[in-house]
This record gives C-alpha cells, sequence and structure tokens, in this order.
C-alpha cells in the first residue's frame, strides 16, 4: 500500500519531468507522426525509375514496340546503346538492366523460330533486379503475344494459377511500413526515455536525494518504468488511431484492445531494459552510444524488417530472447491477420516471461550500482 | 575605478588591461554590465565577489576566450576584438578557467598534461621536458608525474593547473578561482609559489578571483563587484578604510547596494546548553571506506549530541561527502560501525531515515518540478498524512521565506533561495537531525548569514542535530564542535576555540594548517610540502629563447600534440573505444544477416480437395525446392483461414476437386493460391517463385505428353543475373554495408570529440592557445582516420571470410576510396560538432543526418537513379553513392582503378570541402 502510493507519486513527479524536457517530447511526436507518416508514404514502389538499356540489333517494328513498352513511373525511358557499351554502362552502375534484341528476331519469330532475348540484370541492386526482371519478362511477352496474335491462334494454358494476397490484397507497402514503424517507435522511446529519466536524475545528484527518504530502489525503478511506458502507450495509441488509421487510411484487422495488452507487456521488458542500459552507462553520451549498439540489432534482427526465417538459424535462435520479436510477431498477427489471443497466447506467455526476466536483473543492477551513483 | 591612479604605486606606465564600458549578456540574463576598469601591471590584483557576479565572464573576455558583445577591452597594449592581436599575444597571457581542472584532461597523467601544453606552445622535446621537471619539482608534483589528472586531489589539481599555464612564461597570469574548495596548507603553498614566480619574473601581472576574503586581504590591489557591476576598486586596506570596517567580508557586506543589505544583522551565536552529554544523535567508530585500494574515509571516529551543531571541516576530497553518505545509508561502510539515535547503522532501514534531513553539496532537487510541487513531493514520500500535507509545506514556505516563489522553478531562483529550499525540503518531514554537505558554498556573505540564522534556530530552539561540513573557516567557528578532516583522517575533533588554543594559534586557519602539516610530515604519501622546491632557473632567463618557436600560420607540432592528446584519451574511454573498434564488426554481423531479401524455407500447406496422384504432385513439386517446407495439409477451409491467422504457413494451395481428372478431359481448372500479404516485400517474392514454379510443372507435364518440342513457346528470355547470379543478398549487401557503417561511426565519433571538450571545459584551451582551427580539427581528426581504416580492413576480412563474398577486384581501388571517404566522414562529424553543444545533441544529430541519407538515398537498396526531389539530388551529392558504387564495383563486378575513376572525383572534392567548412564554423571564441 505504501510502496503503491510511494510508486504513483514518483511516476508523476516522472511525467512532470518529462513535460519539461522539450528534447524528449519532440522525439516523442517525431517518432509517432513524422517518422511513421514519412516511413509509410516514402517507400518507394519496388519498381520505380528503373534504369534500363536496351540493344536494339533487330530495328524491327517489333521492336520499336518493345522500347516504347518502357516508360516512367516503372521504368526510366530506356537508353539506346550498342553491345559494346553495355558492359561498361553496367560496370558503372548507369543501368540495373539491360536487354538485348537480337538481328533478326522479328523474323524469326514468325518464322517459328523461337529466338532468344537476352536480359541482363545488375544483381548487386538486388529487389530491383528481381522484380524488374520479372516485369520485363511480362511486358514483353504481352507484346509479342499481341504482335503474334494476327499470325497464330491463341493457346490458353490449361491449367491457371490463382494467385490471392491475403491480409493485403494490393501488396500496399505503406500498411507494412506504417504499423512496423510504430512498432519500432515504441520499442526505441520505451528503451530512451526510462534510459533518459534514470540518467538525468543521476547527473543532476537526484537519485541520492531519492535515496535518502523512505523510498526503496523498487519503488524508484517501478515509478520510472510505469510512467514512461503509459507515456508510450497513450503515444502509440494516439498515433494508431490518427496517423495509421486516420491519415494513412490503412485499415487494422484485429482488435487494437488486445495489441495494446501485448504492447503493455512488451513495455514491461522495454523499459527495464532501459534501466539496465542506463546503469551501464555513466552519462548520457555514453548512454546514447550503447543505444546505438544494442537498439539496431534489436530492431533490424527482429523480423519487422526482414522476414526472420531467411535468418540464420543461430540468429533465429538468439532472437528468442528479444522482446521485440515476439512482439513483432504478435503486432503482424492481431494488426494484419486479425487474430485472437488463442493465436498469440504463447507470444504473450514469451513476453511476460522475458520482461520478468529482465526486470529482476535490471532491479538487481539498479540496486548494486545505485552506491556508485550517490 | 577613477582612483586607481592614486592607490596603486605602480612602476608600469600603462595598465596591463584597460576595460571600458563592457557589458555582456547570455540570453536575457546580463552577468556584466558597463563594466570600466584599468587594471594596473606588474601586480597582484584580486576581484572579489560570490558566485555569479561576474567575475568568470570578466576574465575569459581579458584571455580572450569569450567574444567581445558591447564595450572595448585592451589587454597588454591591443584591442581584444582584434584577431590579429589575439593571435599576437595569446602566447603571453595565461588562462587557468574556473572548477577544479576544468581545462585539464582527466585521464592524461600529470606528466602528459603539462607535455600537451608544451607542445601546444610549440617547445621542442629537450626544452620541453626541462620546463616540465623545472614546473613539477617547483610544485612538488614530481612524484606524481605518472597518475590521471582526475586522480589528483583539488590542490594537486590546481598546481598543475599553474604548471600548465606557466609553460610558456606569461606576461598576464589570469586565475579564476584557483583555490576554492582546497585545503589551507595546498592553499597557502599555492600563494607562496605564485610570490615565487612573481618575485623571479617581476614584470608579471597576475589577475586573481577568489570567494575566500582573507585571501584577498593580501592581494596588491582589489575590484569588488557584485551583480555585474565593479562596486569599488582599490588596496585592501584603502577598502577598509573607506567603509570603516575591520575585515574585508564586512567591507564587502557595507559596499553592498542598501537594497541587498536590508535585514542584514550579524549572526549571533547561542551556545550550546550544557547537560545534555547523555543524548547521543550520531556515533561513529572507526568508519572506513574503501574504493579499490583508494581509502577515502580512514578510521573515522566522533561523537554528536542531540542539539549539537558539529562541523567537518576540509579540503574538497578529504573524505567529509563519504563520510556523511555513510551515515546516511547511501554508503555501505567498508569497516567500522555507526549508531544513529542509538540504534546501529541499517542502510535498509526505511524508518530511520524519516528521522534525518539530508542536504547534498550541489542543489539536488528536481528542477522540472516547481518550488511547490518539490514540497509537495517530499512531504509525500516521506509519508506525511495528506491532510497535513498543504499546512506543513506552507509553514515550511514561511519560515524559509519561500511564500513568493512558490511557483517558480527552482533554476530561476539565486542560489541563496535555492540553498533556503534544500533546506526547507531536508525539513519538510521534521526530522530530529540534519546533514548538511556544505551547503553554502557559492552563496555571497549576506545570504549566507542568514541560511547560518535559520540552522542556529533549529538548532536552539527545536532542538535539532546539525551535521554540517564546509571549508570556509568563519562558518566553522560558529558551530558547537568541529573535526578537521585531511585526506580520510580526522585530526582533531574538538570546540573552535579549544583547537586554536591548544596549537597557539592566532586563529583557526593557522591552526588547521599546523595540523595539516603535521599530518603530511606522518605521511609520506600526500603530496609534499612546500619544503625546498628548486625554482625554475630558467623563469628568469631572456625571454628571447622562447620567442622563437613562436611562430605563426599553421604548426604541424601543435596539430600532432592534439593527435596525440586525442589518441591517448581514446584509449583511456572503454565504452568509446569498443563502439570505435568493435562496434563496426558488431553492427556488420547484424546487418548482414539482417538486411536479407532472401527468401527462404517458407512454409506452405496444401488443401488437397482431388487427393489423386496428379495433385500430390503438384504439391511435391513445390515442396522440392529449396524455396518452400511443406506443412501437415490443410483439411478444410476454416484451417486454412486459422492456420494463415496464426502465421503458422505464408502460403496455402487450394487445389480443387476433380483437378485430376478435368486436365484429363482437357477443362480448365483453376488452382487457387493465397499468400500472406503481412510483409508485402516478402508476399512478392513469393508470387514469383510460386509463378515459376506453376510455369515450370506444366512444362514439365507438357514434356510428359507430348514430348520435347511441345515446350518449344515462341520465344525465350534468357536473364543473366551478373554480378550475382545466385541473386543471393550476402553479395548485394554487404558491399553496401561497409560504406554505411564507415560514415555512421565515424562520423559519430567525431563529433563527440569535439563536443565533448565543449562539454568538459577544455575547449578553452582552443581558445587561448595559440593552435589554430585547422590544427585542432585535423589533429583530432587522424586517430579517427586510423581507426576508421582499421575498421575497413576488418570488415573486408570479415565480408570475405566469414560472408564469403569473394572480392573479385582491385583492392588497391577499393583501399584508395576508403581512405578518402573515412577523411570524408570524419570531416562531417567535425564539420557536425561545429553546430551542436551537446554530446546527445551530437550523437543523435549525427546519427539521423548519417543514417538516413546513407540508408535510403544512396543506393545501398534502390538506386540513386530512381530517387526523386530532395532524395535525388542528397543521393547525387552524398559520399556514401560514390563509395557504394567504388564498393559494388570492385567486389562484385571486379573492377579496378580505371573503370571507377568516375567515383573518385566526388569524394576528392568532399574532402576538401568538409574540412574547409568545419575549419570555417568552428568559433576560436566563445560566444
Amino acid at each position: 500500500m505504501r510502496s503503491a502510493h510511494n510508486i504513483l507519486h514518483l511516476g508523476i513527479k516522472e511525467l512532470r519531468s518529462l513535460v519539461r524536457d522539450p528534447i524528449m517530447l519532440v522525439l516523442i511526436v517525431y517518432a509517432f507522426t513524422f517518422s511513421i507518416y514519412t516511413a509509410a508514404t516514402a517507400m518507394p514502389e519496388t519498381l520505380h525509375k528503373a534504369p534500363i538499356a536496351i540493344v536494339d540489333e533487330d530495328r524491327s517494328a517489333l521492336s520499336n514496340r518493345i522500347i516504347d513498352d518502357f516508360y516512367p513511373p516503372y521504368f526510366l525511358p530506356p537508353a539506346l546503346i550498342t553491345t559494346a557499351e553495355m558492359d561498361a554502362r553496367m560496370d558503372a552502375g548507369l543501368d540495373t538492366f539491360a536487354l538485348h534484341i537480337p538481328s533478326g528476331f522479328q523474323r524469326d519469330l514468325l518464322a517459328g523460330h523461337s529466338p532468344v532475348l537476352q536480359l541482363n540484370v545488375d544483381a548487386t541492386r538486388m529487389s530491383q533486379g528481381f522484380t524488374g526482371s520479372s516485369y520485363i519478362q511480362a511486358i514483353v511477352s504481352g507484346e509479342v503475344n499481341d504482335f503474334m496474335r494476327g499470325y497464330r491462334a491463341e493457346t490458353a494454358p490449361a491449367v491457371d494459377l490463382v494467385l490471392r494476397a491475403r491480409f493485403n490484397p494490393e501488396l500496399d507497402k505503406s500498411w507494412f511500413g506504417a504499423v512496423m514503424e510504430v512498432i519500432s517507435a515504441i520499442t526505441m522511446l520505451s528503451i530512451v526515455l526510462t534510459g533518459a529519466a534514470l540518467i538525468r536524475e543521476r547527473e543532476h545528484g537526484t537519485v541520492e536525494h531519492l535515496l535518502v527518504m523512505p523510498v526503496t530502489p523498487f519503488e524508484i525503478m517501478s515509478s520510472k518504468v510505469f510512467a514512461m511506458a503509459l507515456v508510450v502507450l497513450a503515444a502509440s495509441w494516439f498515433s494508431l488511431t490518427f496517423i495509421v488509421r486516420g491519415l494513412l487510411a490503412v485499415p487494422i484487422e484485429g482488435s487494437v484492445a488486445l495489441f495494446f495488452a501485448g504492447a503493455t507487456l512488451h513495455l514491461f521488458a522495454t523499459t527495464s531494459m532501459g534501466i539496465f542500459l542506463a546503469t551501464l552507462a555513466r552519462t548520457m553520451p555514453q548512454f546514447g552510444l550503447l543505444l546505438l549498439m544494442f537498439l539496431l540489432p534489436l530492431q533490424v534482427l527482429s523480423g519487422g524488417m526482414t522476414p526472420r526465417e531467411s535468418m540464420p538459424d543461430a540468429v533465429q535462435f538468439i532472437m528468442q530472447a528479444a522482446p521485440n520479436t515476439h512482439f513483432v510477431m504478435l503486432s503482424q498477427a492481431i494488426l494484419y491477420r486479425g487474430a485472437g489471443l488463442d493465436v498469440v497466447w504463447p507470444q504473450f506467455l514469451s513476453l511476460a516471461a522475458i520482461g520478468a526476466v529482465l526486470f529482476t536483473l535490471a532491479l538487481a543492477r539498479f540496486r548494486k550500482t545505485l552506491a556508485t551513483m550517490a | 575605478m577613477s582612483e586607481a591612479g592614486d592607490v596603486i604605486a605602480s612602476p608600469a606606465a600603462a595598465p596591463v588591461v584597460r576595460l571600458s564600458a563592457v557589458g555582456l549578456a547570455y540570453g536575457k540574463v546580463r552577468a556584466l554590465d558597463s563594466v570600466t576598469l584599468e587594471v594596473p601591471a606588474g601586480c597582484m590584483v584580486g576581484v572579489i565577489g560570490p558566485d555569479g557576479v561576474g567575475k568568470s565572464s570578466l576574465f575569459s573576455l581579458v584571455a580572450g576566450a569569450r567574444a567581445i558583445q558591447t564595450g572595448r577591452v585592451e589587454v597588454l597594449g591591443g584591442d581584444m576584438a582584434d584577431a590579429q592581436h589575439r593571435r599576437t599575444v595569446c602566447p603571453r597571457i595565461a588562462y587557468m578557467p574556473q572548477g577544479l581542472g576544468k581545462n585539464l584532461y582527466p585521464t592524461l597523467s600529470v606528466f602528459e598534461n603539462v607535455d600537451f601544453f608544451g607542445r601546444l606552445f610549440g617547445h621542442g622535446r629537450r626544452e620541453r621536458e626541462r620546463r616540465i621537471n623545472e614546473l613539477l619539482n617547483a610544485t612538488g608534483l614530481a612524484p606524481f608525474a605518472d597518475r590521471p589528472a582526475g586522480k589528483l586531489s583539488g590542490g594537486m589539481k590546481q598546481k598543475l593547473g599553474l604548471c600548465c599555464a606557466l609553460i610558456h612564461d606569461p606576461d598576464l597570469l589570469i586565475l579564476d578561482e584557483p583555490t576554492t574548495g582546497v585545503d589551507p596548507l595546498s592553499r597557502r603553498q599555492f600563494w607562496e609559489l605564485v610570490e615565487r614566480i612573481r618575485a623571479n619574473r617581476p614584470g608579471m601581472s597576475v589577475l586573481v578571483a577568489t570567494a575566500y576574503m582573507e585571501e584577498a586581504a593580501r592581494f596588491d590591489w582589489l575590484v569588488a563587484m557584485d551583480d555585474g557591476r565593479v562596486l569599488a576598486t582599490g588596496t585592501p586596506h584603502d577598502l577598509l578604510a573607506r567603509t570603516e570596517t575591520r575585515t574585508l567580508e564586512e567591507a564587502f557586506i557595507a559596499l553592498l547596494p542598501e537594497a541587498q543589505r536590508e535585514g542584514y544583522q550579524p549572526v549571533a551565536i547561542l551556545p550550546l546548553k550544557a547537560g545534555e552529554e547523555t543524548e547521543v544523535a550520531i556515533e561513529a567508530r572507526d568508519l572506513t571506506m574503501r574504493f579499490g585500494s583508494f581509502t577515502a574515509v580512514d578510521h573515522v571516529s566522533f561523537r554528536i549530541r542531540k542539539g549539537e551543531i558539529f562541523g567537518f571541516l576540509g579540503s574538497n576530497g578529504c573524505g567529509k561527502t563519504t563520510t556523511m553518505k555513510m551515515l546516511t545509508g547511501l554508503l555501505p561502510a567498508s569497516e567500522g560501525q555507526a549508531w544513529l539515535f542509538g540504534h546501529p547503522l541499517d542502510p535498509h532501514d526505511i524508518d530511520t531515515r524519516r528521522r534525518v534531513g539530508y542536504m547534498t553539496q550541489s542543489f539536488s532537487l528536481y528542477g522540472e518540478l516547481t518550488v511547490r510541487q518539490n514540497l509537495v513531493l517530499h512531504a509525500r514520500l516521506f509519508g506525511i498524512p495528506s491532510a497535513r500535507i498543504e499546512p506543513r509545506v506552507q509553514e515550511m514556505a514561511e519560515h524559509f521565506g519561500l511564500t513568493e516563489m512558490m511557483d517558480d522553478l527552482p533554476a530561476v531562483l539565486p542560489l541563496g533561495e535555492r540553498q533556503r529550499l534544500s533546506l526547507a525540503v531536508a525539513m519538510i518531514h521534521g526530522p530530529e537531525m540534519l546533514i548538511l554537505d556544505e551547503p553554502t558554498s557559492g552563496v555571497d556573505p549576506v545570504a549566507r548569514d542568514a541560511f547560518w540564522r535559520i540552522l542556529i534556530d533549529l538548532a536552539r530552539r527545536d532542538n535539532v542535530t546539525i551535521f554540517i561540513s564546509t571549508h570556509f573557516m568563519n562558518e566553522a567557528e560558529r558551530c558547537d564542535r568541529i573535526s578537521l578532516m585531511h585526506a580520510g583522517q580526522v585530526l582533531v575533533s574538538d570546540t573552535p576555540a579549544a583547537i586554536i588554543e591548544k596549537r597557539g594559534a592566532r586563529n583557526l586557519e593557522e591552526a588547521f594548517i599546523s595540523h595539516l602539516e603535521e599530518a603530511v610530515a606522518k605521511n609520506p604519501q600526500a603530496p609534499p610540502a612546500a619544503g625546498a622546491p628548486r625554482l625554475p632557473q630558467e623563469q628568469a632567463a631572456p625571454a628571447a629563447a622562447n620567442l622563437a618557436p613562436r611562430r605563426q600560420g599553421f604548426s604541424w607540432r601543435r596539430l600532432f600534440s592534439y593527435t596525440r592528446r586525442e589518441s591517448l584519451e581514446l584509449r583511456r574511454d572503454p565504452i568509446r573505444l569498443t563502439l570505435a573498434s568493435l562496434g563496426s564488426v558488431m553492427l556488420m554481423l547484424v546487418l548482414g544477416y539482417g538486411i536479407s531479401m532472401d527468401v527462404e524455407d517458407l512454409a506452405f500447406a496444401v488443401l488437397d480437395q482431388d487427393q489423386t496422384t496428379l495433385s500430390r504432385d503438384y504439391a511435391l513439386n513445390l515442396a522440392g525446392s529449396r524455396y518452400f517446407i511443406e506443412h501437415p495439409p490443410i483439411r478444410n477451409h476454416a484451417e486454412l483461414d486459422q492456420r494463415m491467422r496464426a502465421g503458422e504457413i505464408s502460403l496455402a494451395i487450394e487445389i480443387p476437386p476433380g483437378f485430376a481428372r478435368d486436365i484429363a478431359r482437357g477443362t480448365p481448372v483453376q488452382i487457387g493460391a493465397w499468400i500472406d500479404g503481412a510483409m508485402p516485400m516478402r508476399a512478392e517474392t513469393v508470387r514469383g517463385y510460386v509463378q515459376g514454379m506453376h510455369q515450370h510443372w506444366l512444362t514439365a507435364k507438357a514434356r510428359e505428353a507430348y514430348g520435347s518440342e511441345a515446350t518449344a513457346g515462341l520465344f525465350s528470355i534468357e536473364t543473366r543475373f551478373r554480378y550475382n547470379p545466385e541473386v543471393t543478398s550476402l553479395p548485394a549487401m554487404v558491399p553496401a554495408v561497409i560504406p554505411l557503417l564507415l560514415m555512421l561511426i565515424p562520423a559519430i565519433l567525431s563529433a563527440l570529440s569535439v563536443v565533448r571538450e565543449k562539454e568538459l571545459g577544455s575547449i578553452v584551451n582552443l581558445y587561448v592557445t595559440p593552435v589554430t582551427r585547422l590544427e585542432f580539427l585535423l589533429g583530432k581528426q587522424i586517430p579517427y582516420i586510423a581507426l576508421a581504416m582499421i575498421n575497413f580492413l576488418l570488415l573486408t576480412a570479415l565480408a570475405v571470410s566469414l560472408f564469403g563474398v569473394p572480392l573479385k577486384g582491385s583492392f588497391l581501388a577499393l583501399a584508395a576510396a576508403a581512405l578518402l571517404y573515412v577523411i570524408a566522414a570524419t570531416a562531417f562529424g567535425l564539420l557536425m560538432s561545429a553546430f551542436v553543444r551537446s554530446q546527445v545533441a551530437a550523437l543523435f544529430g549525427t546519427a539521423l543526418l548519417t543514417i538516413l541519407p546513407a540508408v535510403q538515398f544512396s543506393g545501398l537498396i534502390d538506386p540513386v537513379s530512381t530517387l526523386e526531389g530532395v532524395g535525388a539530388l542528397i543521393g547525387q551529392i552524398y559520399p556514401t553513392t560514390h563509395f557504394v558504387t567504388i564498393a559494388r564495383g570492385t567486389f562484385s563486378k571486379g573492377l579496378g582503378f580505371m573503370d571507377l575513376r568516375a567515383s573518385f572525383v566526388p569524394l576528392l572534392i568532399a574532402v576538401p570541402v568538409l574540412i574547409g567548412l568545419g575549419a570555417a564554423l568552428l568559433r576560436k571564441q566563445e560566444r
């Protein structure tokens, strides 16, 4: 009772301190509004203004029609080059694609000789190269089929493959970008805010002050954990409601309440992590450097940016211990696929366990380092 | 001011410093208000006044460390607003800023610190070593030459500061509060040292600020300052005569404007009532505190009676604070015992805490909470019932004179009022005992006396036990009993009068010094007393010998002195060093494995409603590839939905009933494929794969049915994935991640290196020494370039070995480009540091301005040509773009210098532009 009372009042103090810290406020607003908006809208289409060069040795009606098929926004207007130029241009990175139309292409096609086009792809530009090459194949095939329609009977494939994307039928990248950005903002801010709250006390010498009062380290730590988690929850709710669903019009399938329940568990773990990191660092700059080394791996390897299953097994295994991994899984399940608690309970359980361990570790370390802080 | 001429029997004709109508403001706060002053040359001039009256601002203007806002400052016969004059005279001025060892480098040893300054002033090695030896011997620091400056005692730090200031034989020595917080013996030694140096260099003028009035009494000429104005000038005798007072402290109070003196009355000391011997509030027996091998407090014992004012007198770092922290339970004692109110001290005993009030050395309340909020918060935490909080806060506010500022933030209050607030907070729960750690340092005499009246009132009327520490002698004299502390030990405990009497001294200071000398004689570890220090002979030698190296213009020696110092500091900072050496390797591993666009081992399942050999064959076709892994079959649509929602499968294939039959008949059939679209990039790739596999299956079936000629289509496209035939992520990403990391980490580290100096105060060495901005920047840049190149080699080795990405092209071309690139990256960091003031801003600002352009606009994922607008513009000029081209060219495309020459040009341009901008924007003076 006494303890809860202290935690509450210390927590209120944390909130008041935060209100007077303009840098942190700007960071919160930036992370939950501009950053999400730009991340969602700035994500370019997979294929946008891709640079392509065409070596046209055929100079036929068909080859001209093919050249005319490449135009913005998918492709830049093709550069017409010679075979000799092709390698140098690709080496210099001027073109991602170089399409070679051999001489006699149209003639051979009409004669039924099955001529061969050559498409060179700069595979160091992976995503563009991979998607672009299938677009080019489709464009060229379509043009050739159109051209041939007058000459040959249509052959419909006997077996048709009907592809549908679930949960995001248009594969709109902004849906993904927006929600994932909210998730990484939650992780980043919860660590930064709690860590900064502790370091601020340490730099101002107020920790010492607290310790001579009838409050325990547990109460001090809990007050920071709960106050900062509350701030992040409120900000992320605002962001999800007004920025993601409102401004960006991203549909959310599942239960937002369930998502925030998961976020609360996640925050329990990350705020504890913030305290832990802050006990390792002596000053704000040191904390910043540590953050850089911790946050980036957490975010990049959590599965929020690239699929987990394409990471090495060892990495997948180690990342099981990170709260982000489970939070990303449950967020994707709830927000995109509309999953319920019956589906995501294992993640909830993992988060609770990780949070409990991190909180205990952080508290032990906090107690131990208090002597050096004072 | 006008009396300057008649009070001083000065031999020199022209004043050394002449100020006319000098004003200085920090934002809205006026630090100096139209100061006009002529400082006579060749003598010891003291500036007196409490903290925050403008002494330090005045000194920084005279030293040329701060830019002049209004008025005219003339030093050594020239205008300090003129950069040319500043350059000429800066080797003749030595400036020691306020704060113990503010312009020293704490991780550097004593010798390395002095050596650094010697190099800055361009002395050769032999000359330098001779001077350093002489100075260290003269100051008694020679035995501690290898000790890091940060581990010296306050007195030793100040002596070291003096060594650094004197290395270049200045004509004007500016010392800003050199003895504040230093024990009286060291203080006396310090002044003896200055006296001897002056005796050898009679022409040297010394300008000193001090808060100790006793010290000021010995100076030749004084300037009394208050609130940014000069109150009076003259010899000490003159000031006393004019105000008809006995001491300078009284004289100063008399000189204050009427309004400030209002309500002032001398502190009346009420003696402690006898006969309460039995009640002991605090008892300590053999309290000892060790930090590693260092003993901060060494077997300290004392007893404090209830209602007594007990004082701890000693220098900074003598163990006062540590002892107090042990008594409050903040630090567990290594040895010994203590009792509070008769109970053994238990740090976890919450109830004892309610009986004690503690006030820390520096102001440590919440600056973000108002006065009222601070009081209420503490009342709540001490568990005062809600109903009683409001009256109690009101009572405290009235008692401590805070009623008018209840809704102000502590930051806007004057120091004296903040101290009263701290005391009010410490008293909020009505404790029986107060532990006050140097509560009055920096407070002006009037406010200090007011504070003491409150203390005496609390002790005598409310019978509160007060345990207070101080380094002011006159405050110690007000205590009932005091302990003299030095180097962790209590030298003596008694009433002040008895201590003076026993030593046969004239006053407490002399008694203290006599005790200190005794202690030092016993303990050879402490700095030796001013026994027989050999004075620098050379000090008196003609200055001509030293003028030679004071060349203007660019100096490699000064540049390398910064390089040397930066490398030493970096080597001794574990966190920065770890980031610098291992940070990029660790991040490379993370990014190499994390930014993977390969889609492999995708989970899929089949809802097979046909259950024929043919339908199973279709599923096997998928399962056989390296991209897909088959999970148990799906039984119905509900299950399909549920398993996709759970994210268990990324792809579901639905084969309709009658699939085999319809194919045999030639009736069109539809196979359904559901892809998990939650991650669109992955979904796109899955779609590509599924389509490919489907085609492949159809062709294979056709071949089975009609023979090979059936497969020939109209035409075919032969796709060659060049440079990375497997189309896997690692060869594509690894060469591009190297440029990203070689930008991020070197830029952050170099940005921090300058801003750190701004924060810690050692940037003042750039302001007041002959080092130029370019020397400073390049000197600091070199260690980071070297580190970045080592990182480059590590990353390349990692790419080739662990990630198995072969380096097909010219290593030399790659290395040359890397060198240019890291020079640009570190120069970018230095450019950033010209703008920001705090390390945190440098860190986040640099991270933001490097990560975003390097990741988004430099062709790491999408080629620059596909960008639009500002992004495209940034991408074209940002160095990372060009280094990415070179890295991919050499790694994946097997190219060399000649093929990539076009990409070298932008890097060659970026280097001088960034360095030049950094040098141009860095300031040589504080504003």
